[in-house]
């Protein structure tokens, strides 16, 4: 990517994010609804979104090459007991990640 | 008036602070990591303020330029503000012109607060709701700013940083997943990306998945709707 490609790609960012900040508040009154529809994806769409987003970040691993995935499941491994036993989201987080590097830097080299 | 406001508001934030700090920080080293100077997260954390979409935008900058396929990825992480915008119409009437930044400003955490805060009858709604914004603004973007300009000087292996973005979206995952009685959106998100992920290939998934999930959820809608009960 050039300078400029960067630049207009953040700008998408910066664009897409504001509009989505902004829409209701045009389009709605306090007096009017939003259609059913539209609510009704509002309360459906975000497990569906993380759940992708989660498997966007594993899009790299090789499960039949390299180190078989093995890093990333036993680090979300430790990610999810971390947050089933203490819920502090910091705590699974930085857990997750610390685990996950010493497992790529010491033992699947 | 605009102190009280400030006082009050403060001790919601703290919670915040410390994560976004950490975060923040996280996120301008990992900017660091991947070769982007500190200008960087420092004006994604000013202009974008929005966690997960910077954390996706560093791997959106290291891959070939594809603006359409960038506007509907951001498009799509970012379509529950629409909601949170739908959930604050009444809270944000009548504070002035502070509500174009209380909008601009609309991030998770900020709308949690603002959202489920009981603000005190003496305090002044708006003032408060403001400084919430910008306290938590302010977080990010010294946290970004600071990990940008630090990382750099970092003698440590960074190696296997950007996991900190798996494990924040598997715990954002998770927590989704503890809220709800039944499963089925969670399923459909998973499932319909990791068949696209199969059929179309690690670079140009996304789009498809996304299609894929509206889809499901539209078909879904009598089940869905049923068990949110």
């Amino acid at each position: 990517m050039t300078v400029e490609q960067q630049m207009i790609t953040i700008g998408i960012c910066i664009l897409g994010t504001m509009l989505t900040r902004f829409l209701p508040f045009l389009i709605f009154s306090s007096k009017k609804q939003a259609p059913e529809y539209i609510r009704y994806l509002g309360r459906a769409l975000p497990s569906a979104i993380f759940g992708m987003l989660v498997i966007y970040c594993l899009k790299g691993v090789e499960i039949s090459g390299g180190n078989h995935g093995l890093p990333e499941v036993i680090s979300i491994g430790i990610v999810i007991a971390l947050h089933l036993w203490k819920r502090k989201m910091l705590l699974s987080i930085a857990g997750g990640t610390i685990c996950y590097m010493m497992l790529v830097q010491m033992v699947f080299l | 008036m605009k102190w009280k406001a400030f006082k009050t508001a403060f001790p919601y934030t703290i919670p915040i602070f410390a994560g976004f700090w950490f975060l923040g920080l996280t996120y301008g080293i990992y900017m660091n990591a991947s070769g982007f100077s500190f200008v960087y997260p420092m004006i994604m954390s000013l202009t974008v303020f929005g966690g997960s979409l910077e954390f996706l935008a560093v791997s959106m900058l290291l891959s070939k330029f594809a603006p359409m396929q960038t506007l509907i990825m951001v498009l799509m992480v970012q379509a529950r503000h629409l909601f949170y915008g739908i959930a604050m119409l009444e809270r944000y009437k009548g504070v002035g012109a502070k509500k174009f930044y209380l909008i601009f400003g609309m991030c998770d955490e900020t709308f949690s607060i603002n959202c489920a805060a009981d603000i005190p009858e003496d305090v002044d709604k708006g003032w408060f709701m403001f400084f919430v914004t910008l306290l938590n603004h302010f977080y990010w973007f010294f946290g970004a700013t600071l990990g940008g300009v630090v990382g750099s000087f970092l003698t440590f292996d960074t190696k296997g940083l950007e996991f900190v973005m798996t494990a924040m979206f598997v715990v954002i995952f998770l927590e989704q997943w503890m809220k709800e009685k039944k499963h089925y959106t969670a399923y459909i998100g998973l499932a319909a990306s990791v068949i696209c992920l199969i059929l179309f290939g690690a670079d140009s998934f996304l789009v498809p998945s996304m299609v894929c999930i509206v889809a499901g959820l539209t078909c879904m809608r009598k089940p869905i709707e049923r068990a949110g009960d």
